[in-house]
């Protein structure tokens, strides 16, 4: 394939990625954010939603796009209902201490996985995606005849993965309203600034925190929803998303929600245009020391503020 | 008793024991203790970064690789004498962490984190990449004539628990003499107050890096240890996985303890080989044990040992 | 199992104890042989090394239901040497350094007599080294060429599946006369990928054909549309192989990249095992080539012992569970478990095997075998052991995707996988 067709092709790849990566790892952030919690079952709590979705598809008859609609609203309450619980039940009681936190959600992920393995068993399940039309997509270029339009091979993408890139977008937004124009936004960033603080106004800090580890939870089933008629419910897929994440809310800036959506374009753009250029391992070798490094030269983050 | 005593007593006395268990217990378990006071080392070289240091980082398989790499490809591609190979590996283990340290020190707290595994995540990627010698992800086999030292064959039992234990015992002193060192002292003060020992006019970056060096090497040191005894190099051992087990077990058996490391591997094993044999959704009751003893021993088990009856553990 | 296994392995052996007993007691009424008539009648105890979880576990999960029936079947005709066999089951967590210890628990531990199974290869590699020190035979159906190579001892031995080099090269022929010979190769950047890369690319050059492009894809990747560009508008072949959960994805996008004008495809069935061909996603697929190490759909010729196979593991002719077809079994490499219990079976009975100390003559009457004919023992088709490198070469089979079915077109001879010898386990000592 020519360069241009392949870069662009490349890009539209790297925008799905972005996309459900932004909602993950947005997830990830509000948590971290506020509660300053690294939750490492993150990744388990995406994988619940991709299973669920499986399930709740594989249950309800009609056309591919009920079993889909249902998928997105059920499988997001179930795992943020959980996630709630587990807040409840073990984080608050180690009183959300950082290392002690990092093996008791360690702890979660040993048990989701396996309970998962049990009932849903080691195969990589398909759900049908809702609409997937192939399009294929013209290219232009200055040519001896002037400008040209052509449609070169195998540049294409599908129906179903832009609906991916909007609606990734849109949940984004709905978020932002959320935190930055209605009370329980406001509440949330009071608990983040200064929880004790909030605290002696009458915010409920507990429930508050139980709360957010529920949206940051529902977040990456969303996610995971979203992403399973591209890829399949698997039990272990939950590896990548939560590193990915992890180093996205890091990259972009703790605490920042445009910081981790840059850096959601950041990591998936890069990791889709290195690879034109490179063999796919160099590429990934590259891109992944080319995040490194970001860091490394701005350890705050990208929209973060330096530590005080 | 003087603190220092007891503490000597117990260094020596956990050796005196992990001694005579050979003689004691059947070969299975024997088998067993061998690869747990090589995971140990490990453990303990995690520990000197996190417990005492308190830098938490998650790439610390890549060190380990390197070791491990750094012994099995000179050992078997050059045909370096094992004691070289072995020195070589730890070296490898040692310049890939300084170069790893003067970049991330750079960063702290979470950025360290994540930049540590991103390092690490490139370097599992460059083994695969260079397939070719290093056999990816599939790995390759150290022949059992190429595992001799001094004429002992360190394939047989004997031979494999007398080289695990002591090189655990090497590294377990030395290390428990360095956390008591003013070296040590100083990178406890570190941990406990960076800007504070800064004042005092410590230059807080350079120990910070010579430990990571310090714990790199032991680090690599255990996946020199773990190519000879059992005769493996892979690839999966440079996976994030292996960065995460050395955290669990020093969270486990208690972080900043000597003995924590050795404990909590010893914990994990048997937890996992223990509960496999009565079922096989052992990782389920791995996973609730895990949270049990977060909330009811946060210390570690070692850690809580030192909050209840011992309180001079060092 | 013997010092308390899972509940429902619990179950399965208390399932085969009847079963024996049903057997012995026919046995004793008809008067012939049977445990009962036997010296010894302490179990015969093979330690099966299973992917229960990891990467592997879909693997896992089919090797296991077919060594169970394997195991009934040996023991409903009397068990090996009159005794009954027993299956000790650990997970290896499909990590090479778990598998070792397996391997270690099965030796001292278990008192196992033989260790058996798994498929990935690092596992093999991890555990091959303890089992040649603690003198365990160690039989594998990984299809690596790992024994073939000589990079093993000579207690392990692949005597039940056709190593990737033989099954690699097997396919070139067709693939360079029938479908063409400019091919892009895809696989994934690790051992078994390069293998699949080597091995092919000098095979289709023998045959006039050339590899026009390499593409190696990092092993955590999960989307791949990117990486399809840099196939060349050239190519009349894509080659592709690919393993992991990732694999459903990998297809499919692949059938969404070249939309209508595709090249032709010929996959190695590894890149859809355990997956249902009628997937979503996977219409392209029609007219497209798998290799298959046994035909997943029984073929109108059809053996009797490709349906005796079928009926004692409990899939049906599309390679489904009986239970559920949409559970998808994987069907091309787990009757290498079958034919490898049976080798063991057969090699136990021609050294006359007592007990540990005959450990090496099991080895030796092993090596001693060549020619096996396809029989019950053999759904798959004959074999021909190598005694020297310890690994067995059996018939490829190419099928091609015709209205959801896979049909075989093309049968490889045994002598198109053969290649020199690399290594000669028999000088090694034991």
């Amino acid at each position: 394939m020519e360069f241009g067709p392949h870069l662009m092709l490349a890009s539209l790849e790297g925008a799905v990625i972005a996309s459900i990566l932004a909602l993950t790892a947005m997830g990830l952030s509000i948590v971290f954010g506020v509660m300053r919690v690294v939750n490492v079952a993150h990744g388990e709590f995406f994988m619940l939603g991709a299973v669920i979705a499986w399930w709740v598809a594989s249950h309800v008859g009609g056309h591919a796009a009920f079993g889909f609609l249902a998928a997105l609203i059920i499988a997001p309450l179930f795992v943020g209902a959980m996630a709630a619980g587990v807040d409840r039940l073990i984080l608050k009681r180690i009183e959300y201490d950082p290392d002690r936190t990092i093996v008791g959600t360690i702890g979660v992920l040993y048990i989701i996985q396996q309970t998962t393995l049990m009932t849903f068993g080691p195969d990589a399940r398909p759900v049908e995606a809702p609409f997937n039309t192939r399009l294929a997509l013209p290219w232009f270029e200055w040519g001896e005849n002037g400008f040209a339009m052509f449609w070169p091979w195998g540049l294409s993408t599908t129906s179903y993965k832009l609906f991916v890139i909007v609606a990734a977008a849109v949940i984004l937004l709905a978020l932002w309203m959320l935190i930055t124009r209605t009370k329980l936004g406001l509440i949330m960033r009071a608990t983040q600034q200064d929880s004790e603080t909030a605290q002696a106004f009458g915010v409920p800090v507990g429930r508050v925190y139980s709360w957010v580890f529920g949206l940051g939870a529902g977040l990456a089933a969303i996610g995971a929803v979203l992403v399973v008629p591209i890829q399949q419910a698997h039990y272990l897929m939950g590896h990548d998303p939560l590193l990915l994440s992890f180093i996205v809310v890091i990259i972009g800036g703790l605490g920042s929600l445009p910081g981790t959506v840059i850096a959601a374009f950041l990591i998936g753009m890069s990791d889709g245009i290195i690879s034109v250029f490179f063999s796919p391992t160099l590429a990934k070798i590259f891109a992944t020391l080319l995040v490194a490094m970001v860091l490394v030269f701005r350890p705050q983050g990208l929209m973060g503020r330096r530590a005080p | 008793m003087t603190a220092s005593r007891k503490s000597m007593g117990l260094h020596l006395g956990v050796l005196v024991v992990l001694a005579a268990l050979f003689f004691i217990l059947p070969p299975y378990h024997t088998g067993n203790m061998a690869r747990i006071m090589v995971l140990a080392i490990y453990a303990m070289g995690y520990n000197f970064l996190f417990g005492y240091t308190g830098l938490l980082s998650l790439g610390h398989a890549l060190f380990f690789a390197a070791g491990m790499y750094g012994f099995g490809m000179t050992v078997t591609q050059l045909g370096l004498p094992v004691p070289v190979a072995f020195a070589f590996g730890i070296l490898a283990a040692a310049v890939v962490s300084l170069v790893i340290g003067l970049l991330a020190l750079r960063t702290s707290g979470v950025a360290f984190m994540i930049v540590t595994l991103m390092f690490a995540q490139a370097g599992y990627l460059t083994i695969l990449y260079f397939g070719e010698y290093t056999r990816g992800d599939e790995g390759f086999v150290i022949k059992q004539a190429q595992r001799t030292v001094a004429g002992i064959d360190l394939t047989s039992e004997a031979g494999r628990y007398g080289a695990a234990f002591i090189l655990f015992a090497i590294c377990f002193l030395l290390l428990a003499r360095l956390v008591q060192s003013p070296f040590g002292r100083t990178l406890i003060a570190i941990r406990e107050n960076e800007e504070r020992t800064r004042m005092l006019g410590y230059d807080a970056t350079r120990l910070k890096l010579q430990a990571i060096v310090v714990s790199g090497a032991v680090s690599g040191m255990g996946g020199a240890t773990y190519a000879l005894l059992f005769g493996y190099v892979g690839a999966t051992f440079a996976t994030v996985q292996y960065s995460i087990f050395p955290l669990l077990w020093v969270l486990l058996g208690g972080a900043g303890t000597t003995v924590g490391p050795l404990i909590g591997v010893l914990f994990m094993f048997y937890l996992i080989d223990i509960s496999s044999s009565y079922t096989d959704a052992y990782m389920l009751i791995a996973g609730v044990v895990l949270v049990l003893l977060t909330m009811f021993a946060p210390q570690g088990l070692a850690g809580e040992l030192r909050k209840r009856v011992m309180p001079w553990l060092p | 199992m013997s010092n308390g296994k899972t509940n429902k392995s619990t179950i399965n052996r208390r399932s085969a104890l009847i079963g024996m007993g049903a057997s012995v007691g026919a046995m004793a009424a008809s008067g012939s042989f049977g445990f009962a008539s036997a010296q010894s009648v302490a179990p015969i105890k093979i330690g099966f090394q299973k992917h229960a979880t990891g990467i592997g576990a879909a693997y896992g999960r089919w090797y296991d239901t077919t060594t169970q029936a394997a195991t009934k079947r040996i023991n409903d005709m009397g068990g090996i040497n009159g005794r009954p066999v027993e299956l000790v089951i650990e997970d290896d967590g499909t990590d090479p350094k778990r598998g070792a210890e397996v391997v270690e628990k099965f030796a001292t531990q278990h008192n196992c007599d033989v260790a058996f199974g798994t498929l990935f290869s690092h596992v093999v590699f991890g555990s091959a080294p303890r089992a040649g020190e603690l003198k365990l035979p160690y039989f594998v159906v990984s299809e690596g060429h790992h024994v073939a190579s000589g990079k093993l001892n000579r207690y392990t031995l692949q005597p039940g599946i056709t190593d990737v080099k033989s099954q690699v090269q097997s396919m070139a022929p067709f693939v360079g006369d029938t479908l063409g010979k400019k091919v892009t190769m895809i696989y994934p950047d690790f051992a078994f990928g390069h293998d699949h890369r080597d091995f092919f690319s000098d095979a289709i050059e023998a045959q006039g054909g050339e590899v026009v492009a390499k593409i190696a894809i990092p092993p955590t990747e999960t989307t791949f549309t990117r990486y399809f560009p840099s196939i060349p508008r050239e190519t009349e072949v894509v080659y592709h192989v690919m393993v992991g959960p990732a694999v459903l994805t990998f297809v499919k996008e692949l059938g969404e990249f070249f939309g209508p004008s595709r090249p032709e495809i010929f996959g190695f069935i590894d890149s859809l095992e355990a997956v249902d061909i009628n997937s979503p996603g996977l219409e392209f697929l029609e007219g497209t080539y798998f290799w298959e190490g046994n035909p997943r759909h029984a073929q109108a010729d059809q053996t009797s012992h490709d349906k005796a196979f079928r009926a004692a593991v409990g899939v049906d002719d599309r390679g489904a569970s009986l239970a559920d077809s949409k559970d998808v079994s994987t069907y091309a490499h787990m009757f290498g478990c079958w034919e490898t219990l049976n080798i063991i079976k057969r090699g136990m009975e021609a050294a006359d095997y007592q007990g540990p100390a005959d450990r090496s003559r099991l080895i030796e009457a092993v090596e001693a075998m060549t020619d096996m004919p396809a029989s019950d023992d053999h759904p798959q088709g004959p074999k021909r052991f190598n005694g020297k490198t310890h690994q067995t070469f059996g018939q490829q089979y190419i099928s091609q995707v015709k209205d959801g079915k896979l049909v075989c077109v093309h049968t490889a001879s045994i002598e198109d996988g053969l290649y020199e010898d690399e290594v000669d386990y028999t000088t090694q000592s034991f």
